[in-house]
């Protein structure tokens, strides 16, 4: 492991804009890093990304990255009820999609309402041709999407994106940090390519 | 498995129409957002069992006309896209049917008229796909569970009452009573025994009170000062808490 510089005890970061009181490193083993982001990424309550990490513990990004893959496969290979994901761009603790249901049952909570099938278009729409304006949903939908639009607005799962610069100057849109969440991606980059969606049968 | 999501083809069995009154007798039924003509299209082609890249033209365009002959019948508002998609599916269906004018220089091919609609067709078919793909997504993160909050500073909303909060809302009670006419009833009049027996039970029962509410609905200022000074009182027994969720909020009072 590289030796670490001496930075300052009080470490800022944009992200939040919190100062955080960290002693300066001591050479601290692969392990304690390890411990370390393991509780920080519990703690957490949004997805920790490891840049954040890297500010709190005041430790290079490498040697976080580093800690939380190796954290990451261990949870794997324990095969336990939890695992270490990235998503929207941060890690994050979280239970297995398998146990959900005895999950629910504890929790007594139900699903969320899901979207309707014309706001899951418009939003396909919209994530895989970002950012696109709402005449260019119209022509690849062929149906107004006015209504889908705003619920998708209302759930946060989409913002506007700036105006496009040609006649009307119309408004664009593009998927929020939300929407990473709900569908479980760490970036818009991760969903499959639009091509895979051609339909063979037809 | 679970619930599948609502039929990607346009049928009537599941289309889930708006509603809105037209006049005062007549019910229109309107399918707004949830399909179009691209989608009674795809339908029809499926239904024709047609190929895609080769649509039969001419029957796939009087079945769309008799579907959408069949929605104005049914008193379904046809959107005028319906309408345009029609004019085009016949336009294409002459362009077809004309002979070909043959030149003898040109050796290009003469673009096939239904081209930019089998396009529009298979982009649409692709987004219909995707939205199938996000959902199945939505449907497994649903399944997948974080920590819940922790409480801390920051998102623990309640700030602790004091004394002179409570004497703000018992003023504003006070000054609001003095408005109000109030009949003078002869009755029994409280002691502050009975007043802290009441407030202890209402508090033990609900588990916490809006005491802005509770002063409020006090009917005499004896009554007033009373519930005031049980309030207190309970406070220093440490049977009750007084919070507010903001500054300047209801004091909410619950039990230690």
């Amino acid at each position: 492991m590289k030796a670490k510089e001496k930075k300052d005890t009080a470490a800022t970061t944009e992200e939040t804009g919190k100062t955080y009181d960290t002693p300066a490193p001591s050479q601290r083993s692969m392990s304690e890093v390890c411990a370390l982001c393991e509780a920080l990424i519990y703690v957490s309550e949004e997805p920790i990304s490891v840049k954040l990490l890297a500010d709190v513990l005041n430790e290079d990004k490498l040697t976080i990255r580093a800690a939380v893959e190796k954290l990451a496969g261990e949870y794997e290979s324990r095969n336990g009820g939890l695992q270490l994901r990235e998503v929207a761009g941060g890690w994050q603790l979280a239970t297995k999609a398998e146990y959900h249901e005895e999950i629910r049952a504890y929790l007594k909570s139900r699903p969320n309402a899901k979207l309707s099938l014309a706001s899951l278009e418009t939003l396909a729409v919209i994530a895989y041709k970002q950012p696109v304006t709402v005449p260019e949903i119209l022509e690849i939908r062929g149906v107004q999407s006015a209504t889908s639009i705003k619920t998708l607005l209302d759930r946060n799962l989409i913002v506007a994106k700036g105006r496009k610069d040609t006649v009307g100057r119309p408004m664009q849109y593009g998927t929020s940090k939300d929407f990473l969440l709900q569908f479980g991606l760490n970036d818009v980059s991760e969903l499959p390519s639009i091509e895979d969606f051609e339909d063979l049968s037809t | 498995m679970e619930d599948q999501p609502t039929q990607l083809n346009f049928d009537f069995d599941t289309v889930k129409p708006e509603i809105f009154a037209e006049s005062h007798d007549v019910l229109k039924l309107q399918l707004g957002e949830f399909a179009g003509p691209l989608d009674l299209l795809l339908f029809l082609i499926k239904q024709e069992q047609a190929n895609i890249f080769d649509i039969p033209i001419a029957k796939i365009t009087d079945e769309y006309l008799r579907y959408v002959r069949l929605m104005e019948g049914l008193d379904i508002t046809v959107a005028g896209d319906f309408l345009v998609m029609a004019a085009t599916l016949i336009e294409i269906k002459s362009k077809m049917l004309l002979p070909q004018e043959k030149s003898d220089e040109a050796l290009e091919e003469i673009e096939d008229p239904r081209k930019e609609l089998v396009e529009q067709l298979l982009e649409h078919q692709k987004f219909k796909n995707a939205a199938e793909m996000l959902w199945t997504r939505a449907t497994v993160e649903q399944a997948v569970f974080p920590r819940g909050k922790i409480e801390t500073d920051d998102n623990n909303g309640e700030i602790n009452a004091t004394v002179f909060d409570l004497l703000n809302v018992f003023q504003k009670v006070v000054a609001r009573m003095k408005e109000e006419i109030q009949y003078e009833i002869e009755r029994e009049e409280m002691s502050l025994a009975e007043m802290l027996t009441f407030l202890r039970e209402t508090i033990a029962k609900k588990k916490s009170l809006n005491l802005n509410e509770f002063f409020g609905q006090l009917r005499s200022k004896r009554e007033l000062v009373l519930a005031f000074l049980a309030t207190l009182e309970l406070v220093k027994e440490t049977v009750i808490k007084l919070i507010q969720e903001a500054v300047f909020g209801d004091i909410i009072a619950k039990s230690a």
